[in-house]
C-alpha cells in the first residue's frame, strides 16, 4: 500500500475529488476535483501546485562526485557551475536510456539529483573506490512545484531569495519565516515555475506558507491529470508512458536511446568516457531509427468523422496514456510509429499527442495518417509531425532582474 | 485425473483407479479432525498450466484459485520481511535490510520472466530425443533452439548459471541481505535432497516465477477447499467426458503377456481387460511393482533402481483455536495470507541439510507456513484455523531406518511445533489437533516412493528426455500399451497438469486406441 507524503495531511484536506494514485509507492493527487480544468489553468494563467516528493531524490557528496556523475550521465556534469541546475538522462552501456531526471549543484562536491525510478543501486555499483556517497534522500526530503505564471510573485511573498535575478534551471538557497529550503527554477509544465526541496520537519510550513501567500495569486492544488496535459504541451517525455527504462524492458523494441527521445541536446558526447559513449557515437554517426516527435491531430478531420457517424465532435476528458497507431500517410495499412500519450491542449485549441516514429518520416510537416476510435468504429484522420515542445512561453525563461 | 480426462473427451471408453478412499493422490483435501479441512500434503498451487484449465473446462468443474498476495519471513521481535504484490511495498520492506537489494529485486524478475518464458517452452510439450535422428525429433529440438536462440548472449550466459549453479549462489549474484536470501534460496531446494549450496538447485528456483494465474506471472494461490478442490475439478472433467471413476481399488500389478500390457490384476485377484494402461504412479512403483522385474531387462531395472527419489520432506498440519500471529508488531492479517517461511538465512537452511545429510530430520527445519484459512474461511469453523506446514529436511532414509519413521513422527512435530514457537510464543496453546506426515506416510499412504513430493528429484539429470531414463521419456515403457503419466515424467512435479495432458496427447496421436 502507498504511504502518505508530509504535506498529506493538508493535500488530503483539499482532496474534494478522493482521487489517488500510486506515484512511486506514495499517494499522490491524480485530481483534487471532479472538474479538474481548472487544475491545468492554474499553471497557464495563475499558479498550480503539485506534491512532488515522490520523485526519488539523491544526495550526491564527495570529492569524485562531479566526475562520477559526470562518468555515468550522459551530459557533462562537471560543466555545471555552482548552484546551476540540468535536466538530463543516464543509459546502460548499450546506449538505451535508464532514467531521466534533473542534477542540481547545491554546493561544493554536492549534488542532488531526482529520478523517476529508484537509481540507489544503479548509481551506487559504480561507484568502486571513488570519494563519492550516495544518500537516498527520497524518504527525508520532499518536494511541491510551483508552477504557472503567478508562481514567483508567490515565493518573493514568503522567503528572501532573489527571485528575480533566478534563471531558468538555476537554483538558489531560501530563507522564510523559521525554516530554509532550497528553490530550482525547474519544473514539468513548461511554464514559469519552481521546484522546492526542504527536509520533511519543514514540509508544513513550507506548504502554508505558500497556500497562504497564494490566495493573493489564485492558487490551486494541482493534480496528476493536470499536469500530465501541461506535459505534454511543453513536449515533456514520461518513463513509463513514452519510454521505458531499459533496466525494465523485456524486448529490445521496449528500449530507446537519448537520441531517439529528442534527448539528443543532453549529449556531451566528445568527451572522457562515459556510460554508453560508445554507441551512442556509433548511433550519432550511423543516424537513428527512431525519432519522438509532437503529433498535431486534425481537427476538421475528426469532427467530420463523428459527423458521419452521427456523432458530435468528442476528445478525452484530460491527457491518454496508451500506445495510438500511426500510419504512413500513403499506405494507410503501413504502421510507421505509435503515439504513446496525448490530449486536447486547452491554450493551443489543438488534438496533440507525443509519438514515436521511424526517421524517414519525422520532418516537420510531414503528414501521416493517425487512429482514432469514433464510437466503437476504428478510423484514421490525418495528422501533421511537429516538433515535441508545443508551449514554449517566453515567461518560463524570462529574467526580470538582468 | 487429467490423463482420464483427455482420453475421454477423446471419445475413449476410460477407467480410473484409484487405492484410496479419496481422489487426488497428494492434491488432496481431508477433513483430518471434525470441521477442518487439510491440503494434507500439496497445499498451494501455481504451475497448473492455463490451456489445460481451458481445454478441459475445468472453471465450469469447480477449479478455482485464490490468489496470494504476502511472501513473510518472520523474525523474532522484527517485523521481518514481507514481500506483497505492490511493488513499492515490497521495495521499502527489502531496502529496511539492503537498499542496494531493495531494487535490484525489480531486476532480478525481469531476468526470471525471461528464464521462465524458456521453461514454459520446455514444459508445455514433450522432451525431445536428443538421441534420435527421426525428422519429428530434430524439428522439435530446433524449436527449442529457436527459443534459446532468441535469448540473446546475456539471457543465454544465465541460463546457463541457472541450470548449472546452486541457487545460493545464483542469488549470491544479485543479492547482499541474508533475510531476502533465505526464503528466495530455499525455493530452490523444496522437494530435494539437496542444500542450498549444492549446484544445480538455481533450477528449482525457477519453478517460483514459472506459475501463471489469470495472466498474471508468477503468482501463487490456494484452490478453494483446499487443493483437493483441483482434484475433484479435474474428475468431475473426465466424468462429464464419459470416464468411469472407481476408488478403493487396489491394483497389484499390471497384466503383461508377450511384453505388451492387456490391463490390470487387483490386489484381490480380480483383472479388468484394457487395450492399454496408464500408470502415474511413480517410475519406481511403475518399473518394479506394476511391471515387475522379471519382466524389465537388467539394464533398465538398474537404471530406474538409480533414478533418485529420495524424498526430504514432511508435513505437519494444524488445527488451531485461533490466529497464530507470526509478527504481533505488524497491523492486521494480510502479511500472513499469503506463504510464511521460516528461512531467515542462507546458512540456516544449510545447517538444516547438514543433519539430513546424515540421517536425521532437521531440528530446526526449513518450514514453508500457510494459513489457508485467513483467505478461505471454509476451510475451518469461524474463528479457528488450519496452518499448513511443509517440512524439510524431514530425510526418508533416517539412520535407524525408513521404517522407524512412525515411532519419531511426533518427535518430528514436536521439532515444527518449538520451530515456531519462537515466533508464535503461544502456539502450543492454540493446537487442537496436530497431523504429522512424514515421508514413511507419504511412500505407505500416498504411494510415493521414498516420499519424494515431485515422484523423483527435480534435478537436471532427471529432466527432459530423462525423465525418468533415457529411452523412455515419451511416456512410454519397455511394455507395450504401458503408459505413464504421473510427476516422474516430464515435466515433472508440483500441480502442474503437464505430465497427465502430455501423456494423453502423446497417446491420441500414436492411434494405439
Amino acid at each position: 500500500m502507498p504511504i502518505q507524503t508530509p504535506f498529506h495531511v493538508r493535500t488530503s484536506e483539499l482532496n474534494k475529488n478522493l482521487d489517488w494514485k500510486d506515484w512511486g509507492g506514495y499517494f499522490a493527487a491524480n485530481s483534487y476535483n471532479v472538474v479538474n480544468d481548472f487544475e491545468y489553468f492554474a499553471f497557464r494563467h495563475s499558479a498550480g501546485l503539485i506534491d512532488i516528493t515522490p520523485l526519488f531524490k539523491y544526495k550526491v557528496t564527495g570529492k569524485d562526485a562531479s566526475t562520477f556523475l559526470s562518468r555515468l550521465i550522459v551530459k557533462d556534469i562537471s560543466k555545471l557551475k555552482l548552484n546551476q541546475a540540468t535536466y538530463c538522462c543516464w543509459c546502460d552501456d548499450r546506449g538505451m536510456v535508464i532514467d531521466d531526471g534533473t542534477v542540481m549543484h547545491f554546493g561544493e562536491n554536492e549534488y542532488f539529483l531526482t529520478s523517476a525510478d529508484p537509481s540507489f543501486s544503479w548509481f551506487s555499483r559504480f561507484i568502486k573506490k571513488q570519494d563519492v556517497h550516495i544518500e537516498d534522500v527520497t524518504d527525508s526530503v520532499c518536494g511541491l512545484a510551483l508552477q504557472g505564471p503567478t508562481s514567483r510573485d508567490i515565493l518573493k511573498n514568503i522567503c528572501d531569495a532573489d527571485l528575480d535575478s533566478l534563471k531558468f534551471f538555476w537554483t538558489t538557497s531560501a530563507k522564510a519565516e523559521g525554516f530554509e529550503f532550497k528553490i530550482s527554477r525547474t519544473g514539468y509544465t513548461g511554464d514559469l515555475g519552481y521546484e522546492l526541496w526542504v527536509k520533511n520537519e519543514d514540509a508544513l510550513k513550507l506548504f502554508d506558507a505558500i497556500w497562504m501567500a497564494g490566495q493573493n495569486f489564485n492558487i490551486r492544488m494541482a493534480g496528476i491529470a493536470a499536469l500530465d496535459i501541461a506535459r505534454i504541451e511543453a513536449g515533456l517525455i514520461m518513463n513509463g508512458v513514452d519510454y521505458h527504462s531499459s533496466l525494465h524492458a523485456l524486448i529490445p523494441e521496449q528500449m530507446s536511446t537519448p537520441y531517439e527521445l529528442g534527448l539528443g541536446w543532453t549529449v556531451n558526447l566528445d568527451r572522457e568516457p562515459f556510460m554508453g559513449q560508445r554507441a551512442l557515437q556509433s548511433e550519432k554517426k550511423n543516424g537513428s531509427r527512431w525519432a519522438t516527435v509532437g503529433i498535431d491531430v486534425n481537427w476538421p478531420d475528426l469532427e467530420d468523422l463523428y459527423h458521419k457517424h452521427g456523432l458530435p465532435p468528442h476528445t478525452e476528458c484530460g491527457a491518454w496514456r496508451h500506445s495510438v497507431p500511426i500510419y504512413d500517410k500513403h499506405q494507410a495499412s503501413k504502421q510507421i510509429g505509435y503515439a504513446t500519450s496525448g490530449t486536447w491542449s486547452p491554450i493551443l485549441k489543438k488534438n496533440i499527442a507525443l509519438a514515436t516514429i521511424e526517421i524517414a518520416h519525422v520532418k516537420p510537416g510531414t503528414e501521416v495518417n493517425f487512429e482514432v476510435m469514433v464510437g466503437h468504429h476504428r478510423e484514421k484522420v490525418r495528422a501533421i509531425v511537429a516538433k515535441p515542445q508545443f508551449f514554449n512561453p517566453a515567461r518560463k525563461r524570462s529574467v526580470l532582474n538582468k | 485425473m487429467i490423463n482420464a480426462a483427455y482420453l475421454a473427451k477423446a471419445g475413449k471408453k476410460v477407467l480410473v483407479l484409484e487405492k484410496r478412499h479419496v481422489l487426488g493422490g497428494a492434491a488432496v483435501s481431508e477433513e483430518v479432525y471434525p470441521g477442518f479441512t487439510f491440503s494434507v500434503c500439496s497445499y498451494v498451487v501455481s504451475l497448473f498450466r492455463p490451456h489445460i484449465v481451458r481445454e478441459l473446462n475445468l472453471a465450469k468443474h469447480g477449479y478455482d484459485i485464490i490468489p496470494m498476495d504476502a511472501s513473510y519471513q518472520p523474525l523474532p521481535d522484527d517485523l521481518g520481511l514481507c514481500r506483497w504484490g505492490d511493488a513499492s511495498r515490497s521495495r521499502r520492506e527489502i531496502a529496511r535490510f539492503s537498499k542496494k537489494d531493495s531494487e535490484v529485486y525489480g531486476e532480478f524478475s525481469k531476468v526470471m520472466t525471461h528464464m521462465a518464458r524458456l521453461a514454459k517452452e520446455v514444459i508445455d510439450h514433450p522432451a525431445p530425443d536428443v538421441a534420435s535422428i527421426n525428422p519429428k525429433e530434430l524439428s522439435s529440438l530446433l524449436r527449442m533452439g529457436k527459443v534459446f536462440k532468441n535469448l540473446g548472449p546475456e539471457l543465454l550466459q544465465m541460463n546457463t548459471k541457472l541450470l548449472t549453479m546452486s541457487s545460493a549462489d545464483f542469488l549470491d549474484l544479485w543479492f547482499e541481505s541474508e533475510v531476502l536470501k533465505g526464503p528466495m534460496s530455499a525455493s530452490g531446494v523444496i522437494g530435494t535432497f539437496l542444500g542450498v549450496r549444492s549446484p544445480g538447485t538455481a533450477y528449482v528456483l525457477l519453478h517460483h516465477y514459472m506459475g501463471d494465474l489469470d495472466g498474471a506471472f508468477r503468482s501463487w494461490g490456494f484452490a478453494k477447499g483446499g487443493t483437493g478442490g483441483i482434484s475433484m475439478a479435474c474428475a468431475s472433467a473426465a466424468k462429464s467426458f464419459g470416464a468411469e471413476i472407481r476408488t478403493n481399488v487396489d491394483v497389484a500389478h499390471v497384466k503383461i503377456k508377450n511384453g505388451k500390457a492387456e490391463g490390470v490384476v487387483l490386489a484381490n485377484g480380480d483383472e479388468i481387460d484394457s487395450k492399454i494402461v496408464v500408470s502415474n504412479l511413480d517410475p519406481n512403483r511403475t518399473y518394479l511393482k506394476m511391471i515387475g522385474e522379471d519382466n524389465l531387462s537388467p539394464d533398465i531395472s538398474t537404471e530406474i533402481k538409480r533414478f533418485k527419489l529420495r524424498g526430504s520432506s514432511g508435513k505437519v498440519n494444524f488445527a488451531l483455536s485461533g490466529i497464530p500471529n507470526f509478527c504481533k508488531k505488524r497491523d492486521g492479517l494480510e502479511f500472513m495470507k499469503g506463504d510464511i517461511a521460516i528461512a531467515p538465512n542462507v546458512d540456516y537452511i544449510e545447517k538444516a541439510y547438514d543433519q539430513a545429510k546424515y540421517g536425521e530430520f532437521s531440528e530446526r527445519p526449513f518450514i514453508n507456513i500457510v494459513i489457508p484459512s485467513l483467505t478461505d474461511p471454509t476451510l475451518a469453523p469461524p474463528g479457528k484455523h488450519v496452518m499448513s506446514c511443509f517440512v524439510q529436511y524431514a530425510p526418508f532414509d533416517i539412520k535407524e531406518g525408513p521404517e522407524h519413521w512412525p515411532k519419531i513422527a511426533d518427535k518430528f512435530g514436536d521439532a515444527v511445533q518449538n520451530t515456531i514457537k519462537e515466533y508464535v510464543p503461544d502456539i502450543d496453546s492454540l493446537v487442537e489437533h496436530r497431523q504429522v506426515v512424514t515421508p514413511w506416510d507419504l511412500q505407505e499412504t500416498f504411494g510415493l516412493t521414498e516420499g519424494n513430493i515431485f515422484q523423483g528429484e527435480l534435478t537436471l539429470e532427471q529432466l527432459l528426455f530423462q525423465r525418468p531414463i533415457s529411452g523412455y521419456a515419451k511416456y512410454k515403457t519397455p511394455i507395450d500399451n504401458l503408459w505413464m503419466s504421473g510427476s516422474g515424467t516430464h515435466p515433472g512435479g508440483g500441480i502442474m497438469g503437464s505430465p497427465g495432458e502430455l501423456s494423453a496427447k502423446s497417446i491420441l496421436k500414436e492411434k494405439v486406441i
